[in-house]
């Protein structure tokens, strides 16, 4: 009976991908897979289906790791599996990972190693981490899983709103984590934001009538479409203001924006959404001068209602500072002080007010405070040329 | 799959100096609740339990049993009922646990030890 439906399976993965190596491979690797899970895990309810599954994600995850195999890739997340009738299982799989019983580093990682299929290694050089920590997080949670029965399915709409933003939440940190990170030595945190990317936009194929999840995609990539003006020759970070703009891919903006409108239009607003206009009105400025700065600080206002933060009120002292000068948007900066004080950010943008304000002791003060709490090189270089200069 | 729901009220005092009226009142709509499951058949078992100052506490020390006044966690957060529920997966447990009717309680579900077979 398996050797026919391993055959089977081969058959239906080489119509699909055209090409039967790399079917014979996945089925492999899928099979690989089942010996050394099922066996903890326990049988799955249909043995088949978990294969098949298996085999089209071991598929992609080759695809994925080459370039030739790039045109196939779209052809198979876009393609469903001749005689499946379930949905996607990979959509359950992620509401598995990201499933609120999990902490949130676990879920990071799980969601990493099992769904975009990172190997523990790379895991832990992306968040740099021991290997062991990882390990143990990752085989922890899959305790979890089967010892408090966390089911393996896509929740019931009544719960759907609640377990996506668990979804989102993770991969936003994901592709953050990554994002965030510079030139040199954490190329592998980069590539981590690409992995994000990705995945947002298979949840957004599964999932087409969500507009968080666009929200959250248009919000990747009009990041993605400026990552080569945030670094400069030297490996340091360049701030918005300095940014080369000619540096900025206009099309992918451009596309980005309209992705966001389409999700503007089901009319379900929410911090996705939100931060991807902000975003957007960004990219979208000739110069930083000509930012539309009123429309920021209008987005920031409805962010501050949906999803009311600190952090949201720094961003929003910046757009103050622009609307409305640096005395008002320092007031609004020291209004924030006791909860932010452990946070680099805060002390960096206060410093940048001070010096605005002409008051530069103060300023290289907030600078100082602000360097000791990153840890990100990036950051540090630029704020010590700061205090220096 | 068996789950223990253990219940606990978040401030022991608060919960039972509060008013009778309101407490007789959450207390008809826990009833009402706990039926309704139990009639399911979702809730197997369970009951509410007298106060952590009824408690008493066993350990074994040095292969010697010694008895102690009061519950082995502290009296703040003690368990004040439990329930076992019977239901397919986590998902099910926590959507009853979250149906709980009553204001100040603390629910921890833990997957109940199925015997080795």
């Amino acid at each position: 009976m398996v050797r026919e439906e391993v055959a089977r399976l081969t058959a239906a993965m080489v119509r699909l991908v055209g090409d039967f190596d790399l079917a014979e491979d996945a089925v492999q690797d899928a099979l690989v897979a089942a010996l050394e899970r099922w066996p903890s895990d326990g049988l799955p309810q249909n043995p088949v289906a978990w294969l098949t599954t298996t085999a089209r994600r071991k598929a992609i995850d080759r695809l994925r790791r080459e370039v030739r195999y790039r045109e196939k890739l779209t052809l198979l997340e876009e393609s469903s599996m001749p005689d499946q009738s379930s949905p996607d299982e990979r959509l359950g799989l992620l509401f598995t990972c990201c499933h609120p019983a999990l902490s949130r580093e676990v879920q990071v990682a799980l969601t990493l190693r099992a769904v975009i299929g990172l190997t523990t290694a790379e895991i832990a050089r992306a968040f740099v981490a021991p290997e062991a920590t990882i390990a143990q997080r990752i085989v922890r949670a899959k305790r979890k899983i089967v010892g408090a029965r966390i089911p393996f399915r896509v929740p019931e709409p009544e719960e759907r709103a609640e377990r996506l933003s668990e979804v989102l939440a993770v991969l936003y940190l994901t592709f953050n984590e990554g994002y965030l990170a510079t030139a040199g030595e954490h190329a592998a945190r980069r590539d981590l934001a690409e992995d994000a990317e990705w995945l947002t936009s298979l949840l957004a194929d599964l999932m087409p009538d969500e507009p968080e999840v666009l929200g959250l995609l248009s919000l990747m990539r009009v990041h993605l479409a400026r990552h080569a003006s945030r670094i400069d020759a030297g490996g340091r970070l360049v701030l918005l203001e300095q940014q080369d703009r000619t540096l900025w891919d206009r099309e992918r903006i451009q596309a980005a924006v309209m992705l966001l409108e389409r999700a503007a239009a089901m009319r379900r607003p929410g911090v996705f959404q939100l931060q991807a206009a902000i975003a957007a009105t960004h990219a979208e400025a000739a110069s930083y001068e000509e930012t539309d700065w009123p429309r920021i600080l209008h987005l920031y206002d409805a962010l501050d209602s949906s999803a009311p933060s600190p952090v949201v009120m720094l961003n929003r002292a910046v757009a103050l500072w622009h609307v409305a000068g640096p005395d008002a948007a320092l007031a609004a900066v020291e209004a924030i002080a006791p909860d932010l004080d452990r946070y680099s950010l805060f002390h960096a943008t206060r410093g940048e007010l001070l010096r605005a304000l002409g008051r530069d002791a103060e300023a290289r003060g907030a600078d100082k405070r602000a360097l000791a709490l990153t840890e990100n090189p990036a950051e540090r270089e630029l704020l010590s040329r700061r205090i220096g200069g | 799959m068996k789950y223990m729901m253990l219940l606990a009220p978040e401030d022991w005092s608060a919960f039972e100096s509060r008013p009778k009226a309101e407490a007789e009142k959450t207390f008809a709509r826990i009833a009402q609740w706990w039926d309704d499951h139990a009639r399911k058949g979702l809730i197997v078992e369970g009951h509410q339990l007298q106060g952590p100052e009824t408690a008493t506490t066993v350990r074994r020390r040095n292969g010697k049993p010694t008895v102690t006044d009061g519950p082995f966690i502290e009296a703040k957060e003690a368990v004040g009922g439990y329930g076992i529920l019977e239901v397919p997966d986590l998902d099910a447990a926590l959507a009853i646990a979250k149906s709980w009717p009553g204001e100040g309680t603390v629910i921890e579900l833990r997957p109940v030890k199925e015997r080795d077979r």
